[in-house]
């Protein structure tokens, strides 16, 4: 099975690795280390201690605190509470639900009609990163994307306590 | 000599299954030992697998060579561009009972479809009546037995050794008119089963390898272009026979009890591959991802008050992976089927499952129903995804199929993702629309019916890592082509005035949907032509992923009455493109009735000799925050007009400076840009506790667009559960209902 150097790994997160490479990394065995390696370089990466125990998107971690609780956590620090509540609901939300306002990122006629489908970006409120764009019709829950099984990833497929 | 069985008249026949077996009784023990062991057929064993690894795989590679040359060699036998040009057919052999061990390329989304049809000849004892013999041949196309859409046409034949029915070849093309009530291939315009088409319903429609003469004259009355099926239809018969060819070959080379242990194995062992896969790049949980596809057919003269409404189909995505890497796909939420063509029956929806399957969690391995045994699903009854009624139209199901697995794609990322994967993640797939669709005489005075297969190009989703691909890809073909243009004006009464990129289509984000392109025709030497067009005008159902926007919608720019030939006499500029909607070219180089608007969907019109018809194609889904966007990239977007300079300083705050004639990105002013728009988003954006307060104000007093009124309560209406989920999210009463206005 492959492994890879940490350098390596980081180049392909950051989309720097030539296509040459990534497409021999994507023909190839998966390497089963990848998780590890992978969480190590995000924990280097970001200003707190917290130890990350699932990357969930992009900038957003699922964070083990010191007092044991489990948190879903922003890159620049922020906290959006325990991780199998929909980080979403603790965040700032934008609504383009005009023609005028979908018309910012959109040409005309080139988006949705906003009486069926709105757009919702979801920002945090510590870096105003846009972390979510939902494109949903008025009325509609707000979308709970993914709420992770840690206990069976960690004890039943790495075999390992978290 | 008949005697008196199972409540009538049978003549006597012996058995065709293995060991003196009927097929069905192989087929009911093959779905019993799985329910008991878990394992496919019940083998728990993968000896042959284990004992001589080498001529395992020598098998699997003689039948899947042989797969392959059948569909390589055969696409040359049809005439039609949709399959030469863009390769719409694919080709698979099935174990007796119909699973399929082995597939070529092409359209794979096929390969479990045809699994179903097979199976239900299989249960509706065919081998009885009307026999299963060596030599004959079958074809199907109605969706409810097995299929995706009726202009999906199979070829199912049956493979025997000595007098033991040992497999079946089948082969599927995509065909360029099926003869419903509207022409062309993805008709929106039937509204019952009844307008779809041709039925062919798993009939028996030849023998000896010969196709009876009466369906030969059926269908070529049947359908608007004869020619392309009659070799559409050899084409699927002579890559049938060469599988045939192969699958003897092979058993005279390893032998019958080999064989027969081959094709059990292949399917357990493709069973275990995907669970395999599942706990190597996923991780157990539950993703929740829904789409949305707009129906707009309000107004539509040439449909009844009933059909023509308004309508937004939801496709609640839910995928559960369990403990054991279990992989459950449910559709429970999904709202009612309707009078309209989209309705998706579920064997379409395992099809999609399965291609998407194949190209995200098993591309490199061996590729055959294992994956449909280790994944499960839910289609609720009477829904979009489940339309049970006999009359609910199917001709353009993939109206709801590509929307609603746009989720899937999401859902898988999200897993991949959090694995580490990041080169495997993906943003939405584009919607393969506009589907240029059309019908009447050709250039020739033929009769005909059209859909322009460029749709098979549309901008991939972006990706974890870099933008997605441009103009190249169609979720349901793995192979995306646009074809050349000289081809499409030799079978359409067409003439190209331009192709190129659409800017603006891919979503925008760190990384950026790819972009879809877009057409620009002249009516030509027709002189009865009707047009539609087909695709998403009012809803993204190519949502973006973490913070990235969703790829674009599509609009309606054709120009009846225009004045084009005119100024090709006095050698006036004509439009080739349209870059930018707010300032059109179309508008600015053509007069005429322009019919400039989001109606993306209707029924087909009369246009002449000389009209103008646009057609874009759509672009895929953005990922992570457009103010992330490298200043390099954007240099890109500008330099291959991907997206234009307005957009790329309005949503990713690029401070642009002009250099040369040419836009260059001023890094630093960029910079200090992108914190003032975060700021900005502070300023605009509010608490979601405080939106939701507003929000479930709204819902309480049915402040909704009466169809989204209608799409909700048809929701509760058919999932009590969802009905729970969003009743109790918005803290309403049980009991709940929006009050329909309409």
């Amino acid at each position: 099975m492959p492994e890879y150097e940490k350098g390596t790994l980081e180049k392909l997160m950051d989309g720097k690795l030539s296509w040459h490479e990534t497409k021999s990394i994507m023909s190839s065995f998966k390497d089963p280390d990848r998780f590890d390696k992978y969480v190590q370089i995000l924990q280097d990466r970001v200003p707190y201690d917290d130890r990350i125990l699932l990357p969930l998107a992009l900038h957003l971690n699922i964070v083990q605190k010191k007092d044991g609780a489990r948190v879903v956590k922003c890159d620049c620090g922020h906290e959006f509470g325990d991780y199998q509540e929909n980080w979403k609901l603790g965040a700032l939300v934008y609504v383009r639900d005009s023609e005028e306002k979908m018309q910012e990122v959109y040409p005309p006629l080139m988006h949705s009609n906003p009486n069926w489908i709105v757009l919702r970006e979801y920002y945090c409120p510590g870096c105003r990163t846009q972390l979510e764009v939902e494109a949903v019709p008025p009325g509609y829950p707000v979308v709970f994307d993914f709420k992770p099984d840690l206990e069976t990833f960690y004890k039943e497929w790495l075999g390992r306590e978290i | 000599m008949a005697e008196f069985k199972k409540g009538r008249f049978v003549e006597e026949y012996e058995p065709i299954g293995w060991d003196g077996k009927t097929v069905l009784e192989m087929l009911e023990e093959s779905e019993r030992l799985f329910e008991e062991s878990g394992h496919y057929c019940g083998v728990e064993e993968l000896s042959l697998m284990k004992e001589d690894p080498i001529r395992y795989e020598k098998i699997f590679a003689k039948l899947r060579g042989g797969l392959v040359n059948a569909r390589e060699t055969a696409m040359n036998v049809s005439a039609s561009p949709i399959v030469q040009e863009i390769g719409e057919l694919c080709f698979a052999l099935y174990t007796p009972e119909g699973d399929s061990v082995a597939l070529s390329t092409g359209i794979i989304v096929h390969v479990h479809t045809m699994s179903d049809a097979i199976k239900f000849m299989v249960r509706n004892d065919y081998e009885e009546n009307p026999r299963i013999s060596p030599g004959d041949i079958f074809s199907n196309n109605i969706p409810k037995l097995g299929d995706v859409h009726n202009a999906d046409v199979q070829t199912l034949i049956p493979i025997f050794w000595e007098d033991e029915l040992v497999g079946w070849a089948g082969g599927v093309t995509h065909v360029t008119d099926i003869g419903a009530s509207t022409p062309g291939n993805v008709p929106v315009g039937p509204i019952s089963s009844y307008e779809d088409g041709l039925d062919l319903t798993a009939n028996k429609i030849g023998e000896n390898d010969v196709v009876y003469r009466d369906h030969q004259i059926r269908c070529e009355l049947g359908v608007r272009t004869p020619m392309f099926w009659k070799l559409d239809e050899r084409c699927r018969i002579a890559g049938c026979h060469m599988i045939r060819d192969a699958v003897e070959r092979t058993i005279a080379e390893e032998g019958i009890d080999t064989y027969k242990q081959f094709i059990r194995e292949a399917i357990e062992e493709g069973r275990r591959t995907f669970i395999q896969r599942v706990k190597e790049l996923m991780i157990p949980g539950t993703y929740f991802a829904p789409a949305f596809m707009d129906i707009p057919l309000k107004g539509e003269m040439g449909l009844p008050e009933y059909a023509a409404i308004d309508s937004v189909c939801h496709a609640p995505l839910e995928l559960t992976v369990g403990s054991n890497g279990e992989f459950h796909i449910s559709f429970d939420g999904a709202n009612k089927w309707g009078y309209h063509s989209f309705n998706c029956p579920p064997s379409a929806m395992q099809g999609a499952i399965w291609v998407l399957l194949t190209q995200t969690m098993i591309p490199n391995d061996k590729v055959n129903d294992g994956a449909y045994f280790a994944t499960s699903s839910e289609f609720p009854e009477y829904s979009l995804c489940n339309p049970v009624e006999k009359e609910a139209a199917t001709g353009a199901a993939w109206g709801y199929l590509i929307p609603a697995f746009t989720g899937l794609i999401r859902s898988i990322s999200r897993g991949v993702y959090a694995r580490g994967y990041v080169e495997e993640v993906l943003s939405s797939y584009a919607m393969t629309m506009n589907a240029l669709q059309g019908g009447g005489k050709d250039q020739y005075g033929n009769d005909t019916g059209m859909l322009s297969f460029e749709i098979s190009c549309v901008g991939g989703g972006a990706r974890g890592i870099c933008d997605g691909l441009d103009y190249g890809a169609a979720m349901w073909n793995p192979e995306g082509d646009m074809g050349d243009m000289e081809v499409w004006e030799l079978i359409m009464p067409l003439l190209y005035m331009g192709r190129s990129v659409k800017p603006c289509t891919g979503g925008l984000g760190k990384y950026r949907g790819g972009s879809g392109f877009q057409s620009v025709y002249a009516i030509w030497k027709t002189t009865d032509v009707v047009m539609q067009n087909a695709g998403n005008g009012n809803s993204f159902p190519s949502a973006g992923l973490f913070g990235g926007y969703p790829g674009a919608c599509g609009y309606r720019h054709n120009v009846l009455k225009a004045d084009l030939l005119e100024r090709f006499r006095k050698h006036e500029p004509y439009p080739s493109r349209e870059d930018d909607p707010a300032d059109s070219e179309i508008t600015k180089f053509c007069k005429g009735e322009h019919l400039f608007d989001g109606r993306t969907l209707n029924y087909p019109y009369r246009m002449e000799h000389g009209d103008i018809y646009y057609s874009y194609y759509r672009g895929g889904g953005g990922l992570g925050d457009p103010l992330e966007r490298d200043p390099e990239l954007i240099e890109h977007d500008l330099e291959g007009n991907f997206i234009l300079p307005r957009y790329l300083e309005k949503v990713c705050g690029a401070k642009l400076v002009k250099d040369n004639g040419s836009y260059k990105v001023d890094v630093a002013a960029t910079e200090q840009r992108r914190a003032e728009m975060r700021d900005e988003r502070a300023k605009r954006a509010v608490p979601v506790k405080e939106f939701l307060k507003a929000e479930q104000r709204r819902v309480k007093n049915s402040e909704l667009d009466p169809i989204l009124k209608k799409m909700y309560n048809s929701s509760f209406e058919l999932s009590e559960r969802w009905g729970k989920y969003f009743k109790e999210f918005w803290d309403l009463p049980a009991a709940f209902q929006f009050e329909e206005t309409v």
